[in-house]
């Protein structure tokens, strides 16, 4: 007879720790106070709207860097998540995730469609290729409306090599 | 301290997130700027060793981009990023702070390009390039 499927609550709680562990690590992610949304695999970066994210305060907007800032960091937890996802999924990796070294960014080149508001800003990544060494991501990011993005990147990535055992 | 480098400390201090990153503008001339940022744990990336994250050194190229198009004697006003494309060649030593030397080598009526270089301590080894386009602002035609 097949294993009985595990209960959702079990799974949802598996991945929710993996992926708050992963970004919560990082400093630089919790100084801008990005979070993430989760369905299923699709990660959605929300930056929620603060005064010391303000590059013109005349019009006002958010600082270039920071728009920057936050698409790079969408991809390269994107990239972490996705190349975690599998082994999170088999249940070789718990909620864990320590064991995971971030991909180091070759480079990074936005397009500034708009003055970023000041208000909340969300991105997603969609890696467009993903080898053993590089990655490349494209990511969008926008505000009020999906259809106005206010922002969009490509980059490089060099990807980590796992150091947990998986023999 | 000469009136010119007290504006520009002063323009770097009005801009909320430059002055949050503690950055400070110590040259800016004829379309060349400089500004440095110190170490901050707060913009750790890399956890494990210590290094800053990319995004907080685009911050600093950006900004650094942007003054040097504001300092181009043929720019009339404002400006703001089009594009820009950074290179990281290096990861920035931890606990070193970084400096960023940006000029607009070039301006139309309409469009100014930009290079920069980024380095710590170790300034014959960049940490970072990046090449920018940026618009012209407040021109009356």
């Amino acid at each position: 007879m097949r294993k009985p499927p595990e209960p959702v609550q079990v799974i949802k709680q598996r991945r929710d720790e993996a992926l708050s562990k992963l970004v919560g690590r990082v400093p630089y992610i919790q100084y801008l106070g990005v979070t993430f949304d989760r369905r299923g695999d699709e990660l959605t970066a929300v930056l929620p709207y603060a005064d010391k994210l303000i590059g013109n305060p005349l019009l006002p907007a958010i600082h270039g860097g920071v728009t920057s800032a936050f698409l790079e960091i969408t991809s390269v937890i994107s990239l972490s998540w996705a190349a975690l996802w599998d082994d999170l999924e088999s249940g070789e990796l718990d909620g864990d995730s320590t064991a995971f070294r971030m991909p180091k960014t070759i480079d990074f080149t936005v397009d500034y469609l708009r003055s970023g508001l000041p208000r909340d800003a969300y991105a997603r990544a969609r890696i467009t290729r993903s080898g053993r060494r590089y990655a490349s991501v494209h990511v969008e990011g926008w505000q009020d409306n999906r259809e106005k993005l206010f922002a969009q990147a490509t980059g490089h990535f060099l990807m980590p090599q796992p150091r947990y055992d998986k023999s | 301290m000469s009136d010119k480098v007290n504006i520009a400390r002063q323009f770097m201090e009005a801009i909320p997130h430059s002055r949050d990153l503690g950055m400070v503008l110590t040259e800016i001339e004829n379309g060349v700027a400089t500004i440095t940022m110190p170490y901050d744990e707060r913009l750790i990336g890399d956890p494990e060793t210590g290094v800053v994250h990319g995004g907080a050194v685009s911050a600093l190229m950006d900004s650094c981009c942007g003054a040097a198009v504001m300092s181009h004697p043929s720019n009339p006003g404002a400006t703001a990023t089009i594009d820009l494309r950074i290179d990281y060649m290096r990861s920035a030593t931890p606990g070193q702070a970084l400096s960023t030397t940006a000029t607009c080598y070039h301006i139309t009526r309409n469009v100014a390009f930009v290079r920069a270089t980024a380095v710590d301590e170790d300034t014959d080894n960049p940490v970072a390039m990046a090449t920018g386009t940026f618009t012209i602002e407040g021109q009356r035609r």
